[in-house]
């Protein structure tokens, strides 16, 4: 792209994403020189609404390609103390438009004075996403209670919306789904809501090969969050049976510098007469 | 990523940390340097690796030091979520560099993080890998690194994970680097690579 077409359009502003490595990086592509691969979630993402409020649940596997990048990563993301979000996509999207969002909400909620809804942040990441057209590669799922009562949305990377009883996200959604299709009723107990949950998930990190690991649960219920990271656990790894441990000298060393700290000890100036 | 070579490599040990790299700068087959700097002090007991385009690695440094003027030490988990700002910010033009930030914080607790290009974190418990050799270096940490070494055994294990790593990438390699990270000292050593 022309240099200054690219400049009308992206504007010399000092907010908001830079491109000024845009037109080298497209240059280095026709070179042969690719991007390395950027991480993403694969991603069992779901969320159900039960008689008290909303459970939210994920794996916890990162993959880049098809290298497991890491194998206990965090999915659900803090929006407000009464709202959380679980993402699927491009992994540095869904955490860093979740953390903006949470900003925006935090300032909405000091403008107000008034609890934030989760129709509210629901329409600040609609708003966001769309913007960007979809390049913000960032599948959600959103869950909280607030005055009204408990919500549950997804939200589209191009910005669209559903409003369900009990919802997938993610290439381990189809998996998730067949699993509440089969299993979900209306105003389920706490528990049974839990255990429908982790059952979804599981099915996702069995079936779906870009879902993998752990299984994350966030409940929420009227003025109470829990938290429960690494709720289930169905792959634990076995212990190595003897240590790798090398004998101290295996490694050839050709130059060895040592800095040491100054010891500083600890006096207060103000003792000094 | 793969067309300067790279290879680094931290690991977490009881009450230390290291960082390790391999030295060479290639233009793909060719090699041009074989002391080539990829990991660089940030505060007395913070490290960051920068693996990618060299030309990226080199900018990426000197911004965030220039970022970093203030009169007091940064804890390594700032340093880190600073870097991954910076690298955002250029979401849809992005430096190819995945960094690693490897260090002690004010308790001296280890405190190693991971990064893609876009400034997706990685905190770990455990290792961080990156560059050419980052599925070599994968495989050898999965198998070596164990919890709780000491400076010493901690040394062993990441350089024969970077040596072993390098060894079968044509990339990189020529030499290496370990730093460990201790609270009374930082040792740094030079290691006897294959210069092929």
């Amino acid at each position: 792209m022309d240099k200054s077409i690219l400049a009308e359009i992206v504007g010399d502003s000092n907010t908001g994403f830079k491109f000024d490595n845009a037109l080298r990086n497209e240059s280095l592509t026709s070179n042969g020189t690719g991007a390395p691969k950027a991480t993403k979630t694969g991603t069992t993402i779901v969320g159900l609404i039960f008689k008290d409020g909303v459970v939210l649940g994920a794996d916890t596997r990162a993959t880049a390609g098809s290298i497991v990048a890491d194998k206990n990563c965090a999915k659900i993301h803090y929006i407000t103390p009464n709202i959380y979000c679980c993402g699927a996509g491009t992994a540095a999207d869904t955490e860093f438009t979740t953390n903006i969002i949470s900003s925006n909400l935090a300032l909405h909620q000091m403008n107000s004075g008034r609890e934030p809804r989760v129709a509210t942040a629901m329409t600040f990441l609609k708003q966001y996403l769309f913007r960007y057209q979809g390049h913000v590669s960032a599948a959600l799922v959103l869950g909280g209670v607030d005055s009204t009562g408990p919500h549950l949305y997804t939200v589209y990377p191009h910005g669209s919306t559903d409003k369900l009883p009990f919802v997938t996200m993610g290439s381990g959604s189809l998996a998730a789904m067949a699993t509440f299709e089969s299993k979900f009723k209306p105003n389920m107990e706490r528990q049974e809501a839990i255990d429908l949950v982790q059952e979804a998930i599981e099915s996702g990190i069995f079936n779906d090969l870009g879902s993998g690991s752990n299984v994350d649960v966030c409940v929420i219920t009227k003025g109470k969050v829990d938290y429960l990271r690494n709720y289930a656990k169905p792959n634990e790894r076995i212990s190595k049976l003897k240590s790798y441990k090398f004998a101290r000298g295996t490694t050839g060393i050709l130059k060895e510098s040592i800095h040491k700290f100054d010891i500083v000890v600890e006096s207060d100036a103000m003792d000094v007469v | 990523m793969s067309y300067n070579g790279t290879a680094i490599v931290a690991m977490t040990g009881k009450n230390c940390v290291a960082i390790a790299a391999d030295k060479r700068l290639g233009q793909q087959f060719l090699t041009v340097d074989m002391d080539f700097q990829k990991i660089f002090p940030i505060t007395k007991k913070t490290y960051v690796g920068l693996p990618g385009l060299a030309t990226d690695v080199q900018t990426l440094y000197k911004s965030n030091m220039y970022r970093l003027n203030e009169q007091r030490d940064i804890e390594p988990k700032a340093f880190a979520h600073m870097v991954s700002s910076t690298l955002y910010e250029k979401r849809f033009g992005p430096y190819y560099i995945e960094p690693i930030v490897a260090g002690l914080d004010k308790n001296n607790n280890p405190y190693i993080c991971g990064m893609d290009l876009l400034g997706c974190m990685d905190v770990a418990h455990d290792f961080i890998v990156a560059g050419s050799a980052d599925e070599n270096l994968k495989g050898m940490c999965e198998n070596l690194w164990e919890a709780d070494l000491e400076p010493e055994d901690l040394f062993e294990t990441i350089s024969q994970a970077l040596l072993n790593a390098v060894d079968r990438d044509a990339l990189s390699g020529w030499g290496g680097v370990v730093h460990i990270i201790t609270p009374n000292e930082v040792i740094t050593r030079h290691l006897k690579a294959r210069m092929d």
